[in-house]
């Protein structure tokens, strides 16, 4: 049962942090018609009951620290502690982005080398830190696309083409660009399908949109081949990077053929998610696409770092200012104690640790696309579903009750009751281990008790939770008792 | 590399398991001479010890709000922020997890967030919040976009006054979809938005008016009197707010204000050179369907107790595709429950304490440097910023009282050809009759 919110626990007078007693009134400083009548209604609570009240619902919430996370495309890895210290420091925290740059070297330093370090890392030429998370990199790269078709004189590539395994986001950013999407059906291996693209291609076409690994955890292996295609097509080839974890060291965009990538900062390099953000979603592009990044660009000239508004093919801005720059100190000092070898071994590890559950699990759940995956591996619960009724959902509640935060459901659409599951590399095996014997015992519940499923979870904070009411019937703030 | 658990042993077993010699076979599928040139150059490993080391010399070379005293505005403000509320947001159990789609282990962030939104309709007086997004300034672009899709019309008339970046992020998200941003000149002589030219731009392709208040001048405008030539015209009325200042302000939703967004940064976020910030976004009940974002509703588990989950996401990109509201995903999740826990922290009185501490100051600040012989640029009235007219190069200005000690601006050339010889100056709770003097005095100077 949920615990009683602050508004509950408020009362008349009460108060945490104080003020100096302003020394005026309201009304003798601003005009009465721009004052308001009646004060807002927040909390009125003391310290001890704020800490009371977030400490209460901090134990109701799964995490990184406390739980397996294996959440697929998330990428849900350990969030070094060093990193949550150094962006708490002043020194990077309480710099105002209106400051001159003659005060503020060290930031520009850092932002310049991390832009550096993952040219270097994507094989990119050019990177943008502004884009605030995925989704905003996805659609600044297309606008960047889009403002480099339009220097072409192509206005007539409206058309994006992206596979049916890809995340939500693609065909949303596709379409906040005002271009319109045609989706690809994956083949029989789960890859794109040269032949289908084929097809596909035209003259009005703006762009791929591949993921690589894809959704299913497997590598676009012909992404060489899609390239040129695409290219000779008149055509840009973007990546989604969601799933750069699988591929560094061992593989660059940039030498797959792509034009821009996003990588998620959130995810392959280790910033902490927040329960929902802040994210923080670079873009890498060629040469050829710098000149239309977002403005201002940080530009060095005799040693000194400054930025650099007059970029007159610029697409504007995606971001208030440089973007989320305290993420980007977080992943800064991530690439810096890792190394090109600690990065490879990050990829080594957490392709290893989805290999290893996936073989360990394809004797009791249905592995739809057979043979070694990536970062990551989707099972089906279909069979089971078939011959019990337990299902996908009901198996991830009952994780729950395992203290294992669930994999991602339902996802990608190709496969049905898909279980897709992303380790990463920072479980131990031992951790490893567990979760297969957890997920063997709940293939043998479904036979022998599907009702402990589907009433799963059981040992949570609340009951499975209704969400069809919530959506019919929208409660979205406090209104008393 | 201090953050991989497994020893070779392990690794090994796993590898048997598998039945594959060597992890090699696992990426066998990436082209071999994509595999041999992919190692990055990068400079090599750091421990611990050695990366805190080498960070805080980097760090030295800023001069942070430690060492220059602030009056610089433009959207990010110098604010104290109480210490329960870092407490709180450092929280691993806050820190750590995803976006809360797994309700049964996610309802501390899902309450939090109800919260968060209830108070954010509470300062606004609207009657919907959603659970953040990225900043003002795409805020503004999605309220803008929002408001194209339901009125079917195809140009947003902007107030050229309002937050420069925002404006620019809003053309960034709009022009790419045929929508038209045309811009609504301002009073030379107030400030203000010039309604009477609002007045000749307004015809039935209008999808909206936006304003910022107070706005980028901070300024405050007649926000009324727009809202109602917005509406008389079809068009939605959007308004900008800064969420300190509403705890003195009529909020948005008693002036007709359709679409509320903001720049929640004030409310108990660090100044973080400009991120990660917090999009504020509120709307009337008829938009609910069409909001960009996560929002948070109650409603009840198996058992019929009170629960927390995501709702309306069939608005959202993971399920409605290329049809969705927004393409938003990952949004401030963690910014929005700092600005929760400062809101709890301040409460109502000390909220209007802050905002009114600020104007104070403000106003001390401009009194001063009116009688020592310096020019405000706009007569219009004002909360906690204003703008300044210097004499001479004022880029040369800011960058002269830095070197003394004090950060002011941004300023306006940029943006406002007109105003190249402008800065803002803003003042905070934080700020002191002793340093407001100091400033007016190296002015002065």
């Amino acid at each position: 049962m949920a615990d009683p919110t602050l508004f509950d626990i408020s009362q008349r007078g009460k108060r945490c942090t104080r003020m100096p007693a302003p020394e005026k009134g309201a009304e003798e400083l601003i005009p009465a018609q721009h004052l308001r009548a009646q004060a807002p209604g927040l909390p009125e609570v003391s310290e001890p009951e704020i800490a009371r009240h977030y400490a209460t619902l901090a134990a109701q919430n799964f995490n990184v620290d406390g739980h397996f996370y294996p959440l697929g495309s998330c990428t849900m890895k350990y969030n070094p502690k060093v990193n949550e210290a150094l962006a708490a420091d002043p020194g990077w925290a309480r710099l105002h982005p209106a400051t001159p740059e003659e005060h503020v070297q060290g930031a520009l330093r850092l932002m310049h080398q991390l832009e550096a370090w993952l040219c270097a890392i994507l094989g990119m030429d050019a990177v943008s830190l502004q884009p605030p998370a995925g989704a905003a990199g996805e659609f600044t790269s297309l606008r960047v696309f889009r403002a480099w078709h339009d220097s072409q004189g192509n206005t007539q590539r409206t058309r994006v083409i992206v596979p049916d395994t890809a995340h939500g986001t693609n065909p949303a950013s596709v379409a906040r660009c005002g271009w319109t999407v045609t989706v690809l059906e994956s083949g029989d291996d789960g890859r794109v399908s040269p032949e289908a693209l084929a097809d596909a291609l035209d003259d009005d076409v703006a762009a791929l949109m591949l993921t690589n690994p894809n959704t299913l955890g497997l590598f676009e292996a012909q992404v060489l081949q899609i390239a040129e295609m695409v290219h000779d097509a008149g055509a840009l080839m973007y990546c989604d990077g969601a799933n750069m974890n699988a591929l560094l060291g061992h593989g660059r965009p940039g030498e797959m053929g792509f034009d821009a990538v996003q990588v998620n900062l959130h995810k392959t390099f280790s910033t902490p998610h927040g329960g929902g953000g802040p994210g923080s979603g670079p873009i890498g592009v060629t040469a050829e696409l710098e000149p239309f990044l977002p403005v201002p660009r940080l530009v060095e000239q005799d040693g000194r770092l400054a930025w650099d508004w007059d970029r007159p093919e610029s697409i504007g801005k995606v971001q208030s200012w440089f973007g989320n720059f305290l993420v980007a100190v977080r992943a800064w000092a991530y690439i810096r104690a890792c190394g090109a070898d600690g990065l490879a071994q990050v990829a080594r590890d957490a392709v290893l640790a989805a290999n290893y559950i996936r073989a360990s699990l394809e004797d009791v759940y249905d592995l739809p696309y057979p043979g070694a995956c990536m970062h990551e591996c989707v099972l089906s619960a279909r069979t089971i579903a078939e011959e019990t009724g337990v299902r996908a959902a009901d198996i991830a509640k009952r994780l729950l009750d395992h203290g294992i935060h669930p994999p991602t459901m339902y996802f990608p659409l190709i496969v049905d009751e898909a279980l897709m599951i992303e380790p990463a590399e920072t479980e131990t095996k031992a951790a490893l281990d567990r979760f297969i014997e957890v997920m063997r015992e709940i293939a043998r519940e479904a036979a022998a008790d599907p009702e402990i499923l589907h009433d799963a979870p059981h040992s949570t904070p609340v009951r499975r939770v209704d969400e069809v009411k919530a959506a019919r019937n929208p409660i979205l703030r406090w209104q008393g008792r | 590399m201090p953050w991989l658990p497994h020893t070779e042993r392990d690794r090994r077993e796993m590898l048997e398991a598998l039945g594959v010699d060597s992890v090699d076979e696992l990426f066998a599928e990436i082209p071999e001479k994509l595999r041999e040139s992919a190692r990055p150059d990068l400079p090599p490993p750091l421990t611990e010890m050695e990366l805190l080391d080498h960070a805080g010399a980097l760090a030295a070379q800023n001069r942070t709000l430690d060492e220059l005293t602030c009056f610089a505005g433009g959207g990010i403000y110098d604010h104290f922020i109480p210490a329960i509320v870092h407490s709180v947001t450092s929280r691993p159990e806050f820190v750590t997890p995803y976006t809360p789609y797994q309700a049964e282990a996610s309802q501390g962030t899902l309450q939090a967030m109800f919260e968060y939104q209830t108070m954010i309709c509470e300062l606004t007086a609207m009657p919907i919040a959603n659970a953040s997004l990225y900043d003002g300034a795409t805020a503004l672009g999605e309220a803008v976009l929002l408001a194209a899709n339901s009125t079917r019309r195809s140009r947003a008339l902007v107030s050229a006054a309002l937050s420069p970046a925002a404006r620019r992020a809003t053309r960034t998200y709009c022009e790419a979809t045929g929508l038209e941003v045309v811009e609504i000149p301002w009073d030379d002589e107030s400030g203000q938005t010039d309604l009477g030219e609002l007045a000749k731009m307004l015809d039935d392709e209008v999808a909206c008016v936006a304003l910022q208040q107070p706005n980028y001048f901070g300024v405050l405008e007649e926000v009324a009197e727009a809202g109602e030539q917005a509406h008389e015209a079809g068009a939605l009325f959007v308004a900008m707010v800064e969420p300190i200042s509403l705890a003195l302000l009529t909020p948005p939703g008693e002036y007709g204000a359709d679409l509320v967004v903001g720049e929640g940064q004030p409310l108990g976020l660090l100044p973080g050179y400009g991120g990660p910030l917090l999009g504020i976004f509120a709307c009337r009940d008829e938009f609910l369907r069409r909001m960009p974002g996560r929002v948070v509703g109650r409603t009840v588990d198996a058992a019929g107790e009170e629960a927390y989950c995501l709702t309306l996401q069939t608005r959202e990109q993971h399920i409605r595709r290329g049809r969705a509201t927004s393409n938003i995903c990952t949004n401030e999740g963690l910014c929005a429950l700092a600005a929760a826990v400062y809101m709890a922290a301040l409460g109502p009185e000390g909220l209007r304490e802050v905002a009114l501490l600020g104007a104070e100051r403000a106003h001390d600040l401009r009194e001063k440097l009116v009688a020592a012989g310096l020019e405000p640029r706009f007569a219009g009235p004002y909360v906690n910023e204003f703008v300044l007219r210097v004499a001479g190069d004022a880029e040369a200005l800011v960058r002269e009282l830095a070197g003394a000690g004090y950060l002011v601006g941004p300023t306006l050339a940029r943006d406002y050809e007109e105003l190249d010889d402008c800065l803002l100056l803003a003042a905070t709770e934080r700020r002191t009759v002793e340093e407001i003097d100091g400033l007016v005095a190296a002015m002065r100077s």
